[in-house]
């Protein structure tokens, strides 16, 4: 099959719904004629023209209040901010307004919007420019929270978030962006909710996000020599979480560890495990373990960024832990 | 007009930030900054001229763009670059880089990855120094692409209706990484907006040092006076891409850079210093020379300084009181 990056993938999805649904139009920095800073619009401004391919000014809490307008009456506004760090600018319209918005109107009113934005820890970024805060959004009724780990997925997934009529945050780690994998031709969607085994094993489950899903996987490789078998599981979506693939995966291993780069206090791990607990008590040999980055703002210096991210070989270690206890 | 001796420090100052960024640029093409680079080269005559008036105990709050603003602030080549490196005798000891450069001791509160949070800050400070009863001003640095920002309309009226202490020097140099102000500005003029907030307001070629000196003089003077803040438009220009290893095509002519280089703030002002026998050629290659070696040996400190360890890495996030 042929492969694509991350960007590519998505942008195939988005050229696609964009042809059938003239309702969808892009607003964002340098997402026209630039083809956006991540490259994430290239050549959708030649095709659909300035209107449906907004540039806008640096005023991230104007053009989200703006589209939440635009998605209550009949558009589908897609909004690209880059580095997902600038959606905090709108938090108000986010959760006062989009998130509850259907709720309000006794689901009267719809909320078709697409928010998109590059998430996470690399390259030095710092600390304006690095964060993820899936967490925050996933605490939050009325969002749908996509975070996919290979470019397949992510066409699949932005597929769906283009028909979807509820606002969903699709975040795409900036260390995978421009990583290549296999995607099928043609359109498909991929449901929300529902997980993927990216690994299969009896030993133990590790459930891993976004970008640590490749990072567990190389661990669980090593192990692998040694005869251990782990079961790796992507969430792929965060809101709504597919705990069915979870309970069962423990169902079989009874030993779960949590791989996430977002901060470990009230974060997605704890959710998991409070379910797994609740849900799957009984089929646990072991202490639920999560290997989350640093509770710290991200740092600059690369030694000091390198310490706060988990790598395989801290996966591997955390793996080795657990099916010690 | 400022004494002789102030005219060769704004020289001087105007080529420590020139020669720092052109330090910069070379140790981001050789790998040496793993973060993001803005630099400032071309637009050196904005901060040099606000901070002639400035003390060490007024607050400076700055940008994405912000090396010229802290090194004219008082922080030397010597902590910026070895932030860039991200080394702990940075200026924000390698937890910041180009877009976090922190010394309050001298008044630098902090660069930014975000625009428009300075406006406001800056507006604070205006807020503390008055409820102070101190002669302290707060200034913020902002880009054109920040004007838009709902920050900017806030922060000035609320400076506007309490009468704070507070400049507002926005750097318009046409365009936000490539969008150029005229398109996503209704209004195209920064220093009209003024009246609109009860403000007064001036614009000045920002890449003239002297009427950018003279400009701020008088809203140093009426802020410390307790007469309001101001808003400053200082017309410029950067010369170089938005940041380094971007492409700088596309969005400009090569004409159009070509005429901005051709009125450099630097090279006009050496024009002016001489041409008014405010300077002979050999005082003025003799700051060039010297201001040349204290950034050669900012480089060298800056490459020989330690990496920050690994196990400090969760200091900081609360006080340590
Ligand atoms: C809130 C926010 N949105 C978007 C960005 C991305 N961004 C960084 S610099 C920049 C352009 C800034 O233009 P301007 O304010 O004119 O400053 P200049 O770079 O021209 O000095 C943008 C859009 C950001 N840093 N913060
Ligand atoms: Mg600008």
């Amino acid at each position: 099959m042929r492969e694509l990056t991350f960007v590519e993938a998505t942008l195939e999805a988005l050229d696609s719904a964009m042809a059938r649904d003239p309702s969808i139009f892009v607003v964002g920095e340098g997402i026209g004629e630039r083809g956006g800073n991540f490259n994430t619009t290239v050549g959708l401004y030649d095709k659909y023209g300035p209107e449906r391919l907004c540039d806008t000014p640096i005023s991230e809490r104007g053009f989200v209040g703006m589209c939440a307008g635009a998605a209550m009456t009949g558009t589908r506004p897609v909004v690209d901010f880059m580095f997902f760090d600038f959606i905090l600018d709108a938090f108000g319209e986010l959760v006062n307004q989009i998130a509850k918005m259907q709720y309000m109107s006794s689901g009267r009113l719809k909320m078709p919007i697409l928010l998109r934005g590059a998430i996470g820890i690399g390259h030095s970024a710092a600390t304006h420019h690095s964060g993820s805060y899936y967490p925050i959004f996933a605490h939050l009724p009325g969002f749908r929270v996509v975070v996919p780990s290979v470019p397949s997925d992510a066409k699949g997934l932005f597929a769906t978030a283009l028909q979807s009529d509820d606002p969903v945050l699709f975040l795409e780690h900036k260390s995978l962006l421009f990583n290549r994998g296999e995607v099928p031709e043609g359109e498909y969607t991929i449901p929300f909710g529902q997980a993927r085994v990216a690994r299969e094993g009896t030993d133990c489950t590790l459930v891993a996000i976004g970008s640590m899903v490749d990072k567990t996987l190389a661990a669980c490789e090593r192990l692998a020599e040694e005869g251990i078998s782990c079961e790796v599981i992507d969430p792929r979506t965060i809101a709504p979480l597919d705990m069915e693939t979870v309970l069962a995966s423990v169902h079989k291993t009874g030993r779960l560890l949590i791989v996430d780069e977002t901060f470990q206090p009230c974060g997605v791990g704890a959710e998991i495990s409070a379910q797994v607990i609740d849900r799957g008590f009984d089929d646990l040999d072991a202490p639920i373990r999560r290997l989350n980055g640093a509770h710290v703002p991200t740092p600059y210096s690369p030694t000091l960024e390198e310490a706060i991210v988990p790598e395989a070989a801290e996966i591997e270690q955390s793996i080795r832990d657990l099916l010690a206890e | 007009m400022p004494e002789s001796e102030q005219l060769l420090a704004l020289y001087r100052e105007m080529l420590i930030i020139r020669y720092t960024e052109e330090q910069l640029a070379r140790s981001h093409q050789m790998g040496l900054i793993h973060g993001a680079c803005h630099t400032y080269v071309g637009e050196e005559a904005i901060a040099t001229g606000v901070c002639a008036h400035l003390r060490p105990d007024d607050a400076v709050f700055s940008t994405h763009r912000g090396h010229g603003h802290a090194l004219a602030k008082g922080v030397s080549p010597h902590e910026v670059i070895a932030e860039l490196f991200g080394r702990s005798t940075g200026c924000s000891e390698g937890r910041g880089g180009s877009m976090h450069l922190f010394k309050p001791e001298v008044g630098m509160m902090g660069t930014s990855g975000i625009v428009g949070p300075c406006i406001l800050q800056a507006t604070g400070a205006g807020y503390s120094f008055k409820l102070l009863k101190s002669d302290q001003i707060g200034v913020a640095f902002f880009g054109d692409g920040a004007v838009n920002n709902g920050a900017f309309h806030e922060g000035l009226n609320l400076a506007s209706i309490w009468k704070l202490p507070t400049l507002f020097v926005c750097e318009n140099n046409m365009y936000a990484t490539e969008v150029p102000f005229a398109y996503s500005a209704g209004n195209p003029h920064v220093g009209n907006r003024g009246p609109a907030y009860g403000m007064e307001s001036v614009t000045v070629d920002g890449n003239d040092v002297l009427a950018v000196c003279e400009a701020a003089g008088e809203a140093v003077q009426r802020a410390r006076g307790g007469e309001g803040p101001t808003l400053i438009e200082c017309r410029t220009y950067r010369t170089r891409a938005h940041a380094e290893g971007m492409r700088d095509a596309g969005y400009r002519t090569p004409e159009e850079v070509e005429a901005w280089k051709a009125r450099d703030p630097i090279t006009r002002y050496n024009g002016w210093l001489l041409e008014n026998e405010e300077a002979g050629p050999e005082t003025l290659a003799a700051i060039e020379a010297e201001v040349k070696e204290m950034v050669a040996d900012a480089e060298e400190f800056a490459r020989n300084s330690p990496w920050p360890e690994a196990d400090t890495v969760s200091e900081h996030v609360f006080s340590q009181r």
